[in-house]
């Protein structure tokens, strides 16, 4: 059959087309929300329309079986309409409060996940790992999928001092916002990478490689006609290997996953922050990664039982003292915590007053 | 179809949490590719490693961008991911969609691809996760002609996302989705052939929420934002005032100290205010932002390659951002000019003004400095003075001399 014809630079579809009646009609006239529950929240307009939200979660790498059964259930209650969070949740918006509870039931009866909204632990951003990624040193759905087999509860029906927000990250690349998240994990190489001299002057260009590299570990090694990599520099980033497939890092037994805490994205009370480095290194133990989960979920049960209302991870350590966030959780501190690349200036201590 | 035995990522199907290899079982069912795909990330769980190589060089004719060429190094034991690449397209402004449109999506991706896709990825694109090289440009044909276009990769203008904005949010302060639609139709040519030394993000969120992350995570973060007081309904606060202890949780947090509360009534100075957000969450129904709206601009942010992680700095405190925002797509060009200019390759912006300092860029775009822009001033007193600097230095100590009045 032939094709359609083809049409370059269009741009997406207008989104207008795709707003319920009652979001083109109180467009930008929203007045207030509620959050009913974890699952739910309304939205009341200055018309004094409502619109009730009911967040589903998802993995993220969704078939389109599953898609089409999102559509199903627009269909049945939401005329059609629906939508998707930037953490990869589903929402399905009612107009019609009679429409909720069936909704909701129906949701239930097919096995879907309502949660997440509120002060609570939604969604987890995270990036390809194993399942389609080239620069992958773990699996981040696999990491996703066993951190919230465990923290569920805080997703569907507990509630916490505020919201945590979790991230995965397969390599330092870090695609999505892992160095701003309240517990994120970061998967890290720990050796310097080899070269295939062979292959390094057909396929890499040479300023580019040294270009890559953050700390000039990287020189030029005429008589291979390809580079060295000095040992006492690198860190192991990657970012070589990202520019040149030659050289190569992965290494399963000594890959893994470090965990960062304490960032945030939004402005409230205090500023937006990076994630910091409080776990350097757990092995990479698929299929259900147990430590790497026991050290997330120990450090949200910490914050849940240390935290004043409304403090974010972040707020909480800067109010405490990351001496004492380290006492509390019982966290060994290494060397990897102190900051000796670009940030030690302003992150070491500079005045005599600590906690013991 | 080759049935494989995958025990380890089975264990990934136990417990509440939805499974994303119940879903690979699911297009695997009637699809090789994605069969194939659960052998090859099964093997990947036994052995601790993956197996995809590098990008290739594919795509459709006329575009640069828009299609990740992934192949993998054991294609010869799972075929159907020989060639397993991904098709990004442009989502809609807010996620919105309706089912038929959806459908639509799912039935040309069954057809030509794997049935797998990540809905979202992490930049905002609906991702289409696995195809042949050679099923490409039907998939183009197929999808541009219902509508829909692909989104950008490599060094370019990556596709812009928004919060959902005034869709559902009386938070916002702007337009996010007009304005992501409009940037987005406005830079095709930008998104569709890279050009650029790098990746260019855009992302918009209509408050300080900041429910995008674009002040961690796009080259050019647009905040909303308000000038004028914010509003106070009394009776709202006596209501909140039932369930909360208004000075513990809102006077006593807000970082600024401008609020009062007697028990009776909220007062706010507002000059004092810096729009934190954390009042007018918390009490949502009493107080509203009023007066002049529009959005704070901020440069730079990004992932930890090379030199560690940036956090978009604040350059512009105050701009309007209305159709046919005209002023900014002029300060987008004038961004990028001089980052084209000054950057190596694989430089993002931030990186080129940290090496080029701030004083040289803010100059090309034609932006003054203010103390908005900072923390803190400089602490070193190494700096450059200009002949210019120095003339304007000296003409205000003559001005001075003449009225009799110093002008620091």
């Amino acid at each position: 059959m032939a094709l359609p014809q083809r049409k370059t630079d269009i741009g997406p579809p207008h989104y207008e087309q795709f707003l319920p009646p009652v979001i083109k009609k109180n467009y930008g006239k929203w007045k207030y929300h509620e959050v009913i529950n974890n699952g739910s929240m309304v939205h009341v307009a200055e018309s004094g329309d409502k619109l009730w939200t009911v967040r589903v979660a998802s993995p993220r790498l969704l078939s389109t079986t599953t898609i089409r059964e999102h559509c199903d259930i627009a269909d049945k209650y939401c005329d059609g309409f629906f939508r998707y969070t930037t953490r990869n949740n589903v929402e399905f918006l009612v107009s019609d409060e009679k429409k909720l509870e069936p909704l909701k039931k129906d949701l239930s009866a097919r096995g879907f996940k309502m949660g997440g909204i509120g002060k609570c632990i939604t969604n987890v951003v995270h990036t390809q790992g194993w399942v389609h990624c080239h620069s992958a040193c773990t699996d981040a759905s696999g990491l996703v999928k066993s951190m919230m087999d465990e923290l569920y509860d805080y997703f569907e029906k507990k509630t916490l001092p505020n919201k945590v927000r979790l991230a995965v990250a397969c390599c330092v690349n870090m695609c999505g916002a892992v160095h701003c998240s309240d517990i994120a994990v970061v998967a890290v190489h720990t050796q310097v990478p080899n070269i295939n001299h062979e292959n390094f002057k057909n396929m890499c260009e040479l300023p580019t490689v040294i270009g890559s590299c953050p700390t000039r570990a990287i020189s030029p090694d005429p008589a291979k006609k390809s580079i060295k990599i000095n040992s006492e520099k690198c860190m192991y980033c990657g970012n070589c290997f990202t520019v040149c497939p030659p050289i190569s890092i992965k290494n399963p037994e000594r890959d893994g996953v470090a965990i960062v805490v304490g960032g945030k994205i939004n402005s409230l009370r205090t500023n937006p922050k990076f994630s910091k480095l409080v776990i350097p290194y757990i092995s990479n133990e698929p299929p259900r990664w147990p430590k790497a989960v026991a050290a997330i979920k120990h450090i949200v049960e910490v914050y849940a039982a240390n935290a004043r209302k409304h403090e974010r991870i972040g707020e909480w350590i800067e109010r405490i003292g990351w001496e004492r966030f380290f006492s509390l959780t019982g966290i060994d501190f290494t060397f990897q915590s102190i900051d000796d690349f670009t940030f030690m200036r302003d992150t070491m201590r500079t005045a005599s007053t600590f906690k013991w | 179809m080759k049935k494989y035995n995958t025990p380890l990522i089975d264990e990934l199907e136990k417990g509440p949490w939805p499974s994303f290899v119940t879903e690979m079982k699911k297009a695997a069912k009637t699809n090789e590719m994605s069969n194939d795909a659960l052998g090859h990330l099964e093997k990947c769980y036994s052995t601790k490693i993956g197996y995809w190589k590098h990008g290739g060089i594919v795509g459709v004719l006329g575009y640069g961008g828009g299609v990740i060429g992934r192949y993998s190094e054991i294609g010869d034991e799972f075929p159907g991911v020989a060639h397993f690449h991904t098709v990004r397209l442009n989502q809609p402004s807010g996620f919105f969609y309706t089912s038929k449109a959806l459908r639509e999506i799912c039935d040309i991706w069954d057809k030509y691809g794997s049935g797998l896709t990540n809905v979202h990825g992490s930049t905002g694109d609906l991702v289409l996760l696995g195809t042949k090289t050679d099923a490409l440009e039907a998939i183009f044909a197929e999808y541009s002609s219902r509508g829909w276009d692909l989104g950008s990769s490599g060094s370019a203008l990556r596709t812009p996302s928004c919060c959902v904005g005034p869709g559902r949010c009386e938070w916002t302060n702007y337009d996010t989705l007009g304005l992501t639609y409009a940037l987005t139709q406005e830079f095709q040519d930008e998104m569709h052939r890279p050009t650029f030394s790098y990746k260019f993000k855009i992302k918009s969120s209509g408050c300080a929420c900041d429910c995008v992350a674009s002040i961690a995570r796009a080259d050019m973060s647009i905040i909303g934002t308000w000038k004028g007081d914010i509003k106070i309904d009394q009776a709202e606060v006596k209501n909140y005032a039932k369930t909360m202890d208004i000075n513990k949780e809102i006077v006593n947090m807000c970082p600024t100290q401008c609020m009062d509360y007697d028990g009776k009534e909220l007062k706010i100075n507002n000059a004092e205010c810096s729009r934190c957000m954390h009042c007018i969450t918390r009490m949502t129904k009493a107080l509203k932002p009023s007066g002049e709206r529009g959005a704070t601009i901020c440069i730079g942010s990004k992932a930890p390659i090379v030199v560690g992680s940036l956090l978009s700095w604040v350059i512009i405190p105050f701009i309007k951002v209305e159709p046919p925002y005209t002023e900014l797509k002029d300060l987008i060009r004038k961004i990028w000019d001089w980052w084209d200019e000054n950057a190596k390759p694989r430089e993002r912006i931030g990186e080129v003004i940290e090496m080029k300092g701030m004083r040289s860029f803010l100059e090309a775009i034609g932006v003054k400095p203010v103390p908005q822009q900072i923390k803190e001033p400089r602490k070193d007193p190494f700096m450059f003075y200009t002949e210019e600097d120095i003339a304007a230095y000296k003409a205000k100590e003559a001005e001075e001399k003449k009225t009799g009045k110093y002008r620091f």
